[in-house]
C-alpha cells in the first residue's frame, strides 16, 4: 500500500495515541500488582495490565515500520509533553474504585475502536484489531461484571462506583478528543473518528450503568478534560514517567 | 509510624506499621468455586483448582484469568464447591476389589487374539 505524506502523518497521530493510552494505562493498573483487593483479582488485573503493555509493544512496532524509533526508544525516552495520551490515564489510581471504573469506561472505548479498526484500510492496524479482540472483550467481561457486581452490593459500594463514575466521566470524554488528522483518517478508511467510537461508546456505557441502577452524566462535549493528545497533560504524568524510567535510565544501551 | 519500603506504591499508601489487624469475620471471604478446564472442543472438562467469588459470572471472570491465560482453552465450567458432594476418606476401602473375577476382565475374552491382531494390523498400517 502506498501512502502519501499526509496519511503516514495521521496514521502516526492516530497510532501514538492508542499506544500511549495502552502504555501509560497498563503502567498505572500495573501500580496494583500485590495491593488488588483480593487475590484473585489482583492477578487478573495485572494480567490485564499485560496485555496492554503487550498491545502498546504491538502498536509501537508498527509506528516503527513507519519511520519512528525503535519502541523501547519511544516508550522510555520521551517527556510528559511528547505522550498523546488522554488526561484520564495518566491519574494516580487512586481508590480501587476509581481504578476499575477507568477500566471500565476506557476498555468498553477500546473495544468499540478496534472492533471497527478491524476492517481499518491500513492492514497492519486492521490485522493488529483482530489479534486484539478477544484479549480486549474480555477485559470489558471482567469491567462489566464487577461494576454489575458492585452496583448490586450495599450501599458504600453503590455510592463508590456512583461517584467514581461521576468523578471520572469528564475525564473519560477527553478519551475522544479530536486531532489535526481527523478528516484524513475518516476520509481514508483508516478510522472511522473519534465521534463515531464515541457516540457508540456512550450508548454502550449508559446502557451497562443504568441496567444496574446507577446513572450516567449528559453527553456534553463543553465539559471534556481535553489536550492530552496534543501532550498537554495534568502534572500527573511527568512524575510517572520518571518512575517507570527508572530502571532503564541507569543504562539505555544495556541488553535485557 | 509509617511504613518505608524500597516500594514507591507502599510510600504513596502510607501505611500505619503499628496497625493491628482486627481479624477475619465469617463471610469476611467469599465462597469457593471449583474450576473446570476444557482444551478443545468435545473433550473432558479437567478440574484444575478453585476460586473466591460471590457469584458464578464473578467466578467465571476469574477463572479465565487465574487457570486459562497460559495454553489453550475453549470452555470454562465453575461449581460452587459446597455443591460437589464426595465420599468419606474413611471409606476408602469401598474402591477395593478382589482381583479373582476373570467374567470382569477383557483380557479372558475368546476373541482377544483377534482383537489384538486387528490392534497390530491398524498399528502398521499407520
Amino acid at each position: 500500500m502506498n501512502l502519501t505524506d499526509n496519511q503516514v502523518a495521521a496514521l502516526k497521530d492516530l497510532l501514538y495515541k492508542m499506544a500511549d493510552d495502552q502504555l501509560i494505562l497498563g503502567h498505572r493498573n500495573s501500580e496494583w500488582t500485590g495491593l488488588g483487593p483480593i487475590l484473585e483479582e489482583d492477578i487478573a488485573f495485572s494480567s490485564m495490565a499485560q496485555d496492554k503493555i503487550g498491545q502498546a509493544y504491538q502498536l509501537y512496532s508498527i509506528l516503527n515500520e513507519l519511520g519512528e524509533s525503535e519502541p523501547d526508544t519511544i516508550a522510555f525516552t520521551r517527556n510528559a509533553n511528547q505522550f498523546h495520551c488522554c488526561d484520564y490515564v495518566c491519574h494516580p489510581i487512586g481508590q480501587y474504585d476509581f481504578s476499575l471504573v477507568r477500566h471500565f469506561f476506557f476498555d468498553n472505548a477500546e473495544l468499540i475502536k478496534f472492533n471497527t479498526l478491524a476492517s481499518s484500510a491500513f492492514d497492519p492496524l486492521a490485522m493488529l484489531a483482530r489479534k486484539f479482540k478477544g484479549e480486549i472483550k474480555y477485559h470489558t467481561m471482567h469491567a462489566n461484571t464487577w461494576i454489575k457486581q458492585l452496583a448490586q452490593g450495599n450501599e458504600e459500594s453503590k455510592t463508590r462506583i456512583q461517584n467514581s463514575i461521576n468523578e471520572g466521566f469528564n475525564l473519560a470524554l477527553g478519551i475522544f478528543e479530536q486531532g489535526t488528522f481527523e478528516k484524513e483518517l475518516v476520509d481514508s478508511k483508516f478510522y472511522i473518528g473519534e465521534e463515531a467510537v464515541m457516540n457508540e461508546w456512550y450508548a454502550t456505557v449508559k446502557e451497562i450503568i443504568e441496567s444496574v441502577g446507577l446513572t450516567i452524566p449528559a453527553l456534553d462535549l463543553s465539559n471534556a478534560v481535553n489536550g492530552g493528545r496534543k501532550g498537554q497533560h495534568s502534572s500527573h504524568l511527568q512524575p510517572m514517567l520518571t518512575e517507570m524510567t527508572e530502571v532503564y535510565a541507569i543504562d539505555p544501551s544495556a541488553d535485557w | 509510624m509509617i511504613i518505608k519500603s524500597l516500594d514507591p506504591r507502599v510510600d504513596r499508601n502510607e501505611m500505619d506499621a503499628d496497625a493491628t489487624f482486627g481479624g477475619l469475620e465469617s463471610m469476611d471471604q467469599w465462597q469457593t468455586y471449583e474450576v473446570f478446564h476444557q482444551t478443545k472442543r468435545g473433550q473432558h472438562h479437567v478440574h484444575v483448582g478453585n476460586v473466591h467469588a460471590p457469584n458464578h459470572d464473578m467466578a467465571l471472570m476469574f477463572g479465565k484469568e487465574q487457570f486459562a491465560r497460559r495454553g489453550a482453552t475453549v470452555n470454562l465450567w465453575v461449581v460452587k464447591s459446597a455443591d460437589v458432594f464426595a465420599t468419606d476418606y474413611a471409606d476408602s476401602d469401598i474402591f477395593e476389589s478382589t482381583a479373582e473375577k476373570l467374567h470382569r476382565d477383557a483380557g479372558s475374552y475368546k476373541v482377544m487374539d483377534r482383537i489384538n491382531a486387528y490392534k497390530e494390523r491398524v498399528k502398521q498400517e499407520l
